[in-house]
């Protein structure tokens, strides 16, 4: 306690802001008194330290976001981009996924079919509602049928692992946060796979059942964070008509699906005014999938789909995201998170730099227990 | 006479964190850098992080030398850029022949070397922070680096008053400083 008392004199003395009595005074406890002395020099030299670092990493994010900004306005063409890095990257996270599914997946019984097995709802929104996670049935882990040779190439699903749900989510924090529906996590473990086909480990953080929305993070040493989020949350309500598109892992291959459509109703299933009807081609997995307009706002995330009307969906407003993790932060779930929220209108950008901007940011999600 | 007096204004611009400044930098002089590095055995990215990292060092020499630059700014990032990547060649033994170029050069030795050193006290400043974990991490950046008030952080942070969140802050201080000194130190000798 006393420690910090006296952190604080010295904060306040260096900072100015003491009256000329508790100056002088002070200034004479620092001549008569050499530790004080020292610790102050120290604390002055730290503070500089500081300033320099707040300053550098300001101008380091200002600088990456001018770069961003230039970047998806066209000003530079991709063109030469020398393939070497990104493209053996991308092959070997490929056929990682790729061997350790062939390691795991002995067992595997027919992934592809079952997933289009229809899926009724039975709180949400009785039998009327498909849900659009892939429940992918029964797949049994089996590592020993391939054995030793491929040691080196484990999933990040664990042995013996059943997975039980999967669908889309996007990072909405660069600290690894995921926001995905809740109904895509029908399992106690969560990994995220990324465009790359990088597997990652994901814990549950908070699901609301009542919003059908959940909180994932990544806890991954692999995971490589990126410095900022390129899309910003809206708050307000869009507008009918609007033109939307949207970007997930509908299949089971992990190749990242490009929809678009537009907003054809400003409330939901039955009056719901927490989502939005949207007129989009939406397939099994898209749940969790976000919904961005032209401006590259996101404005929602899909979420069911009516039985029988095939290209209508509906998605969760945006603004549920801002109630959700206010709840989550009422239930001492973490309070790091740091949404960005539309304050300027954006001007549309060219849809296919858009595209590949957004893309690193949405990840299929799997559901194992 | 027009030419220099832009130039001043940049660098007073860029002194001061003017976004615009920072983009008109990145609109005139990066093409050139991309090209000099993906000529040299680099990739696009390779090109993004040098210049982020020249404007760096730009950045810094006008913080610290008022504004004095004794030459364009252009050949300064240039010089700069050139110096950077050389050493990561080097760094990767992929430097076989000299640097394939037509542009002026300026020596940036001592530049570079005063960079470094910030660079390193960046570092030991960064990793201090990060092993702090939260709530400290997020107070005393929102603190420092983000120069957001104790109120908002009182109520960002879930504090029930100003005063409680300071205290905190206090104390996520005292174990920040002695993280930082200890790293500080042990460089020292």
């Amino acid at each position: 306690m006393e420690d910090i008392k006296l952190l604080e004199t010295i904060d306040r003395y260096l900072a100015g802001e003491m009256s000329a009595e508790e100056h002088d005074l002070f200034e004479t406890i620092r001549k008569n008194t050499p530790s004080i002395d020292q610790m102050v020099k120290e604390h002055e030299m730290f503070l500089l330290q500081m300033d320099q670092y707040a300053a550098k990493r300001n101008f380091a994010k200002l600088t990456e976001k001018t770069f961003q900004h230039l970047l998806a306005a066209g000003e530079w063409t991709l063109d030469n981009v020398a393939p070497s890095k990104v493209k053996i990257i991308q092959l070997w996270n490929k056929y990682k996924k790729v061997t350790a599914i062939a390691a795991s997946v002995g067992g595997l019984i027919a992934l592809t079919t079952s997933a289009f097995i229809m899926y009724f709802s039975p709180s949400l929104n009785g039998n009327q509602l498909l849900q659009l996670s892939k429940d992918i049935e029964v797949i049994k882990k089996n590592q020993q049928v391939q054995g030793h040779l491929l040691n080196e190439v484990k999933s990040k699903v664990p042995e013996n692992a059943t997975l039980l749900s999967g669908g889309s989510g996007f990072l909405i924090d660069p600290k690894g946060y995921i926001i995905t529906n809740a109904h895509v996590l029908k399992g106690n473990g969560a990994i995220v796979i990324n465009n790359m086909g990088q597997e990652l480990h994901a814990n549950i953080i908070y699901t609301d059942k009542n919003i059908d929305l959940a909180l994932l993070k990544i806890e991954d040493k692999d995971f490589d964070a990126p410095n900022t989020i390129p899309f910003t949350i809206r708050k307000k309500m869009s507008d009918l008509g609007e033109e939307i598109f949207t970007l997930g892992y509908p299949r089971n291959d992990n190749d990242i699906v490009y929809g678009k459509g537009y907003l054809s109703a400003q409330k939901g299933y039955a009056g719901d005014s927490s989502s939005y009807q949207i007129q989009i081609s939406a397939n099994p997995g898209s749940s969790g999938a976000p919904l961005f307009n032209d401006k590259g706002e996101l404005i929602g995330i899909i979420s069911t789909r009516e039985k029988l009307a095939v290209g209508v969906t509906f998605a969760i407003k945006s603004n549920k995201i801002i109630d959700l993790i206010a709840s989550a932060k009422e239930n001492e779930a973490p309070t790091d998170i740091k949404l960005k929220v539309t304050k300027v209108e954006h001007i549309a950008i060219n849809r296919k730099v858009q595209i590949n901007s957004l893309k690193p940011y949405i990840f299929s999600v799997r559901s194992f227990n | 006479m027009k030419a220099e007096l832009d130039e001043q204004t940049l660098l007073k611009g860029l002194a001061n964190n003017d976004s615009k400044v920072v983009e008109a930098l990145y609109q005139a002089h990066f093409n050139m850098i991309q090209h000099f590095v993906v000529n040299n055995n680099g990739s696009f990215d390779d090109a993004r992080d040098v210049f982020q990292e020249a404007m760096m060092a730009l950045y810094e020499k006008v913080q610290t030398n008022s504004l004095v630059l004794t030459c364009q700014i252009k050949t300064y990032l240039f010089s700069i850029c050139k110096h950077l990547w050389l050493k990561r060649l080097q760094q990767m033994g992929k430097y076989s022949s000299p640097l394939s170029t037509q542009e002026e050069t300026v020596s940036v030795e001592d530049d570079l070397g005063i960079f470094e050193k910030q660079e390193a006290n960046y570092t030991m400043m960064n990793n201090a922070l990060n092993s702090l974990g939260e709530p400290c991490k997020g107070l005393l950046e929102g603190y420092y680096i983000h120069k957001k008030g104790m109120q908002e952080l009182a109520q960002e942070f879930g504090y029930t008053n100003a005063d409680n969140a300071k205290n905190q802050k206090y104390k996520c201080l005292m174990r920040l400083k002695k993280i930082f000194f200890a790293q500080y130190n042990m460089g020292d000798k």
